[in-house]
This record gives C-alpha cells, structure tokens and sequence, in this order.
C-alpha cells in the first residue's frame, strides 16, 4: 500500500476496497483482466491488488501497441530506416524496442535518419519540408491511435504528397481478446475495458464477451478510483448474476463511438489477413493494412521490405505476460538479463508494458502471495 | 504515444484542416480536432479536449481535464516525456 496515501481520495479508494470485500464470494475466485496497458502502470502504481481480497486476482493483458510488436516488424523498419536519403519517423516508444539484432535508436547512432515525432501530423510535416526526400511514417497502435493516422494519410491524399508513406502496423483489440477467451492456457472470470479505445469504437464492439464467451466486461477509465469502481462493479455483477457490458467511464465513452473516427478508418484501412503479434503468435484478421485507394501511401508497395518473420527471443516470455499466463516476476529473466534499460522483452520496454511498470513500482514492494 | 493529456481550446485556426490551438499546461500547440467536427457545433474556444498523439479525441468536463492532469503529473518522468515530445510538435 506504498502509494495509496499519494492518490487523491485515498478514504474513496478504502471505501471501494470495503465494498469489492464485503461483495466478494471468498469461495468463488475472480480473475480479472485487465486489458490495457494504461491500467495496468497505474495498478501497480498504486499498488491497486493490495486493497484487493484475496479471492480477486487481477492479470495484465495484451493492450500495449509497443508491447505487442513483433521482432520481424522491428527488423522491417530498420531495413527501411537505413535505406540512402530515406527519413524514417516513428513514436519515441518504438526507439528502443528491440529487433533481432539491433533497435531503431542503434540504427540512428549508425547514421540513419530516424527521427521520433509526436504525431504522425509531424511526420507529413517532415515529408512537406522535405520534398526531394522520401519520408516513412512507423504506425503503430490500437484503435484509439488509428484514426489519427487515418485523417494523416487522408490530408497526405488531399495534398498529392508524393514523398509519404506509411508502414502500418495498427492493431485491433477484438482478435487477440478471442484468442484469449478460448486459450486453454488461462482461464478469465471478466475484463476491466479500455477507456480510450471505446472512445472510438464505442462499448458496442465488446458486447461480443457476455454474449459468446459468458464474461462481463466494465470499461474503465484510468484514475486508481475509476479501476476499483470498475472492479467493484465486475464484483457485483457476479453476486447478482449477471454478465453484460457496463460502462464506468461514461463521461467520456459513448455506445457507439466516434462515428468521424469509424467512418475515415473505413476509408483508409482495410483488415490484414493475419498479423504476427509477440507472444501471441499470428491472429487472423487482427491488424490493419492501407486499403487499395491508400495503396500509393503504403511504404510496404512502395519500397522493398524484407517482410522477415523471427521466432521471439527464447529467454522472454512476453507472450505468457501478455497474455496474463504469468505475472512479470516470474519470468525467468525479469530483472536480471530484462531491465528497462537492456530489455529483452517489448513488456520491459514500454512504460505501459506490465514488467516496466511492475520494474518501477511493484518490485519495491513485497510481491502478493498468489491466489 | 499511449497517453491522452487534457487540454483547453484556445482557438481555432485552420477550419479546412480542422486545427485548432490549443494549452496543455502552458504549452500552446496545434492540435487536429476534425474528430469532434459536427459534435455540436465542434470545439470552441475554453472547450476542454482528451489529446492523443496530436488529435482531440473526446471533450471532457473541466473537472475531468483537472483531475486526469493531476493524475498524470504524479506519474512523473513518463508524463514528462509526453510533455518534451508535444513541445516538439509542429503540427502545421
């Protein structure tokens, strides 16, 4: 409980653990997962699970973009980042995860021009302000990122940018959540839902779990508050029986999304067949690709990518993390051979990776006996 | 890249790309709002707006901007990266 004095309303937050206590079946155990990564860094925080009864389990999932991206999409983007006269931009989370052999920042030290934008707006910037130079965008992200690079490349078309393209390796938050729900590895009693990735796609898109699967799910938002509601809420939806979708973060997800954000994805993306995620292994129909109208702007078509496929690192086990199989700590590289500042795995890496957050905060504390 | 900080619409200044400025905690940057366009109106000036990576996502009340501020400065050195990296923004 190291940090829960810090958080605003700490009285709130003893209140909620009174009721998720007084709400939980000690027989019965419940084990939640939480499915982003934003969540996870502020569940261990403020050491969020201290204030959870022993029968309430929470267990990280896969909704951290730079957590997920495989080593074969590092590489790819290396080739591309060295090619002569090429600018290469991406987030300052992609610099240091590592590729087979070397990360982007290696890459720049090296002498490519890789360059860490804010926003892929900067990276068409870039492109405008280099007309005589060929300029990549590296997407990455879930749902709630796509729309932006959407609307980017929309602009690039309305400009005639000839010099931008996009390697894209957006995400989608349903396939890997099903790949999860019938994995024989794990078993989940619930989700605690992504706030800001319902702001676009609404809470509609996981009315899928209490009606294929038999889990509820509660979509959250990101203050230590809003997650104990959130499992609050979980709670009783066991003790009453039921099982649906609810909504916590109402006053900033709405049913349905954002329909301009739906709308301009529609138009500029279109669903890979399969995408290769870390740890995960390929995912039918799990991330997005340009669609054939955007095809002039896709960095893939324009430039020769090696399209290589690496096994995950041996040692790391990201995958089991990620897909909530084991905690950080019980990997068996976690803080010995993985720090954040030589990382193996892309968990380490991003600071909403469950081993970087459990690195910088959990470690400190005594580690929870398992349920 | 994974954050969405507050900030407060100051004005709008390109209507065809749908930019609007805006003042995250001192910091005037250009921010694309076309995702909230024909939300009412779209954003007004002292409108409060989620930003992710250079686009409002969503309004939110000004008790909600100030709490999730709040919440984010105690998170320290990852905010404060966020922060260097939208200064460095030059969204045109």
């Amino acid at each position: 409980m190291r940090y829960v004095d810090e958080f605003r309303d700490a009285q709130l937050g003893q209140a909620l653990a009174a009721e998720i206590l007084a709400a939980a079946d000690p027989g019965r155990p419940l084990k939640l997962m939480e499915i982003c990564g934003g969540h996870t860094h502020s569940i261990y925080k403020y050491s969020l699970g201290d204030l959870l009864p022993a029968s309430v389990e929470l267990v990280h999932g896969p909704g951290c973009p730079v957590c997920v991206i495989p080593m074969g999409r590092v590489d790819d983007g290396i080739a591309l980042a060295r090619t002569d006269g090429l600018i290469f931009t991406c987030f300052g989370d992609m610099l240091r995860v590592p590729g087979s052999e070397q990360t982007l920042l290696d890459a720049k030290a090296q002498g490519a021009d890789v360059r860490m934008v804010y926003s892929p707006l900067d990276a068409l910037a870039i492109a405008r302000n280099n007309p005589d130079r060929e300029v990549v965008f590296f997407a990455i992200g879930f749902e709630t990122t796509a729309p932006s690079t959407a609307l980017t490349l929309r602009r690039a078309k309305a400009e005639g940018m000839a010099n931008f393209t996009c390697m894209c390796n957006h995400v989608t938050i349903v396939p890997p959540l099903r790949a999860l729900l019938e994995s024989p590895d794990l078993r989940l009693d619930g989700f605690v839902g992504p706030g800001h990735v319902c702001t676009i796609v609404g809470t509609r898109l996981f009315e899928f779990i209490p009606a294929d699967y038999g889990r509820p799910i509660v979509i959250s938002g990101f203050e230590p508050l809003d997650i104990l509601q959130s499992i609050l809420m979980l709670v009783r939806q066991r003790q009453d029986g039921r099982c649906e979708v609810e909504n916590q973060y109402t006053r900033v997800v709405p049913r349905d999304g954002n329909p301009r954000a739906l709308e301009v994805m529609a138009e500029v993306f279109e669903l890979r067949p399969h995408f290769e995620w870390r740890g995960l292994g390929s995912i039918p129909h799990s991330a997005l690709g340009l669609s054939e109208a955007y095809r002039e702007f896709d960095a893939e078509q324009r430039f020769d990518v090696p399209g290589v496929s690496v096994a995950d690192p041996k040692a790391c086990q990201c995958g089991e993390v990620l897909k909530g199989v084991i905690k950080p700590w019980e990997c068996r590289v976690f803080g010995t051979a993985c720090t954040p500042e030589h990382a193996i795995g892309t968990c380490m890496v991003s600071p909403e990776g469950a081993c970087a957050a459990y690195y910088n905060y959990g470690r400190l504390a005594a580690p929870k006996q398992a349920v | 890249m994974c954050l969405a900080i507050p900030g407060q619409v100051v004005e709008l200044i390109d209507a065809d790309n749908q930019l609007a400025t805006v003042d995250v905690v001192g910091v005037r940057r250009s921010v694309n709002v076309s995702l909230l366009a024909d939300e009412d109106g779209g954003v007004a000036p002292g409108d409060w707006v989620l930003i992710h990576v250079g686009f409002a996502l969503s309004r939110v009340d000004e008790d909600e901007a100030r709490a999730t501020l709040r919440l984010l400065a105690e998170m320290g050195e990852h905010y404060e990266q966020e922060l260097e990296e939208l200064k460095a923004s030059a969204i045109e």
